[in-house]
């Protein structure tokens, strides 16, 4: 039959399309993991070598590389706290009540998801030099909430939708007082949306760069340790601790986020 | 019910973080900026508040008026590459059968969880004169010498279309998902082929999705300045990069404030367009 | 009325993966005729409906519209129209780009397009809706244009899958008419889909009862359910008193059979002693008497009556505590608390193979006195 020979080859082609985005997503990731296993010594770190898993010792001697590593992480929980906190109230509590100004906000929260990451850095890198907060791990982890918080809010929000808060009043008709209500009965049944802003917030925050490199001082985060090494030359190391954080995201999303991976219906 | 008293205090409590902290964060840093701009420097690249135009005349300048241009070519051509490769693969991964549907989409957000710096350096290695590339073609016999892939605006789009493409196809995805597939059927149904149904039926539907993403796209390419830098090599400096020089190496406060102004306004004046097209905000949210 | 076949389907068969959805199907639907396909959910019709619109292809078997086989033919090549149980309408076009859409495909001339949008918005009664969105219609009136989309095109059949299942009663009973009176005014041959038994008996020319894939039987209502030809169809159509049981003895075409509650006597032919059948019987058909009657020895309590306006609706209790319904007129009511003896005459009753699969369970229901 013409007509099921002409649509397998549609489907034959629309694999095959797909199939090279796949390729030209991942591809430079394959270069990255396959550099990691390079046994070169020299600058600037291209040719192939040979295969080693040195680099992924030679990592743990690097203590700049790993300070910075350290840093990236301590910075993404606390941000990732702070705008999960302030996120997760503020959409419940736009989406209970009505009063003015909630448009305004919502213009506020907007912004940060709108406008060029630039704009904002070095709007952020202006504000701390002019109250001389110290530009450091505070005003990284500040920098980072602030532009996590709307990326929070919006998640949640859009998963809000049918919440149907009866048994908010059933709680307190039960003699709950509001902030009982709210940790017993509300936040336990938001917890996927919650949890999934904050994974948002903590996959934003570790892998910034253009805000983190107006607002961080002298301290180094691992993409901006990652953005100096460029102009010298990445070793494998660093490949290596991608290769390393790469796999450990997989994994903690894949724990997080394993009904996704069950049969559809 | 609630009292109105109560009510009152609960919004307070709720709604007063987000208030203040965006307040302070967003609100007084930009409104710093704006006035910034209107201000001069001193001879020790401090900022000094005598409210001028110098910076806004600075601008005007033809080098810059240059890289404007440039900056508005690269991130349209990123745009539309986004559009062009993206729409075919999100209507693929969003209408397919396949039980692996989740994981498939899945597998588009997985590589943005490496570093996004890092990965531009993959394709600088991959791209540059001694990097995979070329040696794959010339072992290949395709070409004799080593072609320069980089360094030039086609591979800073390229670089950008790579950084940008989940923007546009994640809004692309939740339009065309949302797509009732009887109506496709309807339009077969009274005589439209392929084609015809694409442009009467699929293309005004997702519409929106392509307004979202061309926003998410578009914006950010205007301010990637690391992309211009590592796969463009100065050869293609975006706004981005004006800005970023006048923070660091130029020591120009103002003139980098009043180049973001600049940026600011082509936002504000595409998101305005953006509205006027039908287009809702809440999309945008990713 | 003609008899040419305008559609044809041929030992058709479908499969989904496993799932045998369609089996071995052939039927022929004739010119302007309104054909109902009728079953329960999951019994293939609805699959067969999009097999002749083009939506599905079968796995195997031939489908021909108009004599030609359209198994190449994709559903825009097709002289055949669907009106879709969603409605499917254009919710960005207007009631007049959504109806002329169709026209616009076949680049039929714009005044031309215009004329006959205008024209069949009237005859759908709609007419002033045209610049209306989807969005802003009623369930009714998205209906009317769904259809008006449709029948524009002057297919040579429309495809009708489950249209007024949305719809509320009173307007369901509405469009009934409505459709039925606009098949015959525009004698195009209607296929239709629905797993209302009382819709398709009031509406069809002929019924194509389906159950799990298989058509069960096909006929005009009439003979649907005076003379169902299996279990299935009896039980689904309208209400019966089922008796299963094994034939003892055959006197020309007089069949003795003995059920679970005693003995009674239908007509048949082609059955041979020993056999396991099935005997349906209409509850109007049912008959009682104070008296033991010839060649039936099945008794029964009175158990209650209900007055439905012209019907008294009686139920009885068997020996063996199954129910058996009867329908009477009013002023015939059965004595309470009474005995009676269950019969019906010659023509009254249906006799039934027993299908293979049943075959064990039948067994089990019969228990020789």
């Amino acid at each position: 039959m013409v007509r099921t020979q002409k649509r397998k080859l549609k489907k034959g082609l629309g694999v095959g399309y797909c199939a090279l985005i796949y390729l030209f997503l991942f591809l430079p990731i394959a270069v990255i993991i396959t550099n990691s296993f390079n046994a070169t010594t020299s600058k600037p770190y291209m040719t192939w070598k040979g295969f080693t898993f040195d680099w992924y010792i030679k990592l743990f001697d690097n203590s700049a590389l790993l300070d910075s590593f350290g840093n990236t992480i301590l910075i993404a929980v606390c941000s990732t706290v702070l705008a999960t906190c302030i996120g997760t109230l503020a959409a419940v509590g736009m989406y209970r009540y009505r009063f003015r100004g909630k448009g305004v906000i919502d213009a506020l929260l907007y912004i940060p998801v709108v406008i060029p990451e630039i704009v904002l850095g070095i709007a952020l890198l202006t504000l701390f030099a002019k109250t001389s907060i110290p530009r450091g791990i505070l005003s990284l982890v500040l920098a980072h909430t602030t532009f996590s918080i709307p990326f929070v809010v919006f998640n949640i929000r859009a998963r809000l939708t049918g919440y149907d808060n009866s048994v908010e009043e059933a709680s307190m008709d039960l003699g709950a007082g509001k902030v009982e209500t709210f940790f017993r009965i509300t936040v336990p049944i938001l917890a996927p949306a919650i949890g999934g802003g904050a994974l948002l917030a903590f996959t934003l925050s570790i892998d910034d760069v253009i805000i983190s490199y107006f607002t961080n001082g002298q301290t180094k985060t691992f993409p901006l340790k990652v953005m100096e090494s460029i102009k010298s030359g990445v070793s494998p190391d660093v490949n290596a601790l991608s290769t390393l954080i790469l796999a450990g995201t997989t994994l903690l999303v894949i724990l997080t986020q394993s009904n996704l991976f069950k049969r559809r219906k | 019910m609630k009292t109105k008293k109560g009510a009152a205090i609960s919004i307070a409590t709720m709604v007063s973080p987000v208030t203040l902290w965006m307040a302070f964060f967003i609100a007084i840093p930009l409104l710093y900026v704006a006035v910034m701009s209107f201000c001069g420097t001193d001879e020790n690249y401090n900022v000094v508040f005598r409210l001028t135009l110098e910076n806004y005349r600075r601008l005007l300048d033809p080098s810059y008026l240059q890289i404007y241009m440039q900056s508005i070519l690269i991130a349209f051509l990123t745009t539309a590459f986004c559009i062009l490769l993206g729409y075919p693969f999100a209507f693929l991964i969003a209408r397919t059968k396949s039980r692996k549907k989740a994981l498939l989409y899945m597998l588009v957000i997985i590589p943005f969880w490496t570093n996004s710096l890092i990965r531009i350096y993959g394709w600088r290695t991959f791209l540059s004169a001694s990097g995979m590339l070329n040696t794959l073609l010339m072992k290949l016999n395709l070409i004799d010498t080593q072609i320069d892939f980089l360094y030039n605006i086609g591979t800073t789009v390229f670089g950008m279309v790579y950084c940008l493409f989940p923007f546009m196809i994640l809004p692309l995805y939740t339009a065309i998902e949302k797509l009732d597939i009887n109506l496709l059927e309807a339009s077969s149904d009274l005589g439209a082929r392929g084609a015809s149904t694409f442009f009467h039926i699929i293309l005004p539907l997702t519409a929106s999705g392509i307004f979202s993403g061309s926003i998410m796209v578009f914006i950010p390419a205007l301010g990637y300045f690391f992309v211009a830098d590592i796969l463009g090599g100065g050869n293609s400096d975006v706004i981005g990069n004006l800005i970023e020089r006048q923070f660091q190496s130029g020591n120009n406060w103002p003139l980098g404030a009043a180049l973001s102004m600049i940026l600011i306004g082509i936002t504000l004046l595409l998101v305005k367009l953006y509205q006027k097209c039908g287009g809702d905000m809440e999309s945008l949210g990713v | 009325m003609e008899k040419t076949k305008i559609v044809e389907i041929r030992n058709v068969n479908k499969l989904y993966d496993e799932n045998h959805v369609v089996k071995d199907l052939s039927l022929d639907v004739y010119a302007g005729e309104f054909l109902t396909l009728l079953g329960s959910s999951g019994c293939g019709k609805t699959t067969t409906l999009r097999m002749i619109a083009g939506f599905e292809q079968p796995t195997d078997g031939l489908i021909l519209v108009e004599g030609e086989n359209v198994a190449d033919k994709e559903p825009y090549e097709r002289n055949v129209n669907t009106v879709f149980q969603s409605y499917a309408l254009f919710p960005h076009m207007t009631v007049f780009d959504n109806i002329a859409y169709g026209l616009k495909m076949k680049r039929v001339k714009k005044k031309e397009i215009h004329d006959r949008v205008m024209e069949m918005l009237e005859l759908v009664q709609l007419g002033g809706f045209e610049k209306r969105y989807p969005s802003q219609l009623s369930g009714g009136q998205k209906q009317r244009v769904a259809i008006a989309r449709a029948l524009i095109n002057n297919p040579k059949v429309l495809l009708l899958d489950e249209p007024l299942g949305a719809l509320d009663l009173k307007l369901r009973k509405q469009m009934q008419l409505e459709l039925k009176r606009l098949q015959k005014k525009l004698n195009i041959t209607f296929i239709y889909v629905t797993h209302d038994q009382e819709e398709a008996l009031s509406m069809s020319d002929r019924i194509a009862v389906m159950h799990g894939g298989v058509l069960e039987q096909v006929a005009v209502p009439l003979e649907i359910y005076e003379s169902p030809a299996s279990k299935f169809v009896a039980t689904f159509i309208g209400e019966t008193n089922l008796f299963e049981g094994r034939v003892v003895k055959i006197e020309g075409n007089s069949v003795s059979v003995m059920v679970e509650s005693g003995m009674v006597t239908a007509l048949g032919e082609g059955f041979s002693e020993g056999e396991l059948v099935s005997i349906s019987v209409r509850p109007e058909r049912m008959n009682y008497s104070v008296t033991p009657v010839e060649g039936f020895t099945i008794e029964a309590k009175v158990r209650e009556q209900v007055y439905v306006g012209s019907v008294i609706k009686a139920i009885v209790e068997l020996g063996n505590g199954n129910e058996v319904k009867l329908e009477r007129l009013a002023g015939q009511a059965l004595p309470m608390d009474g005995t009676v003896y269950l019969y019906w005459g010659e023509n009254d009753a249906k006799l039934l193979r027993t299908p293979d699969n049943e075959f064990f369970q039948a067994v089990e229901n019969i228990q020789m006195c």
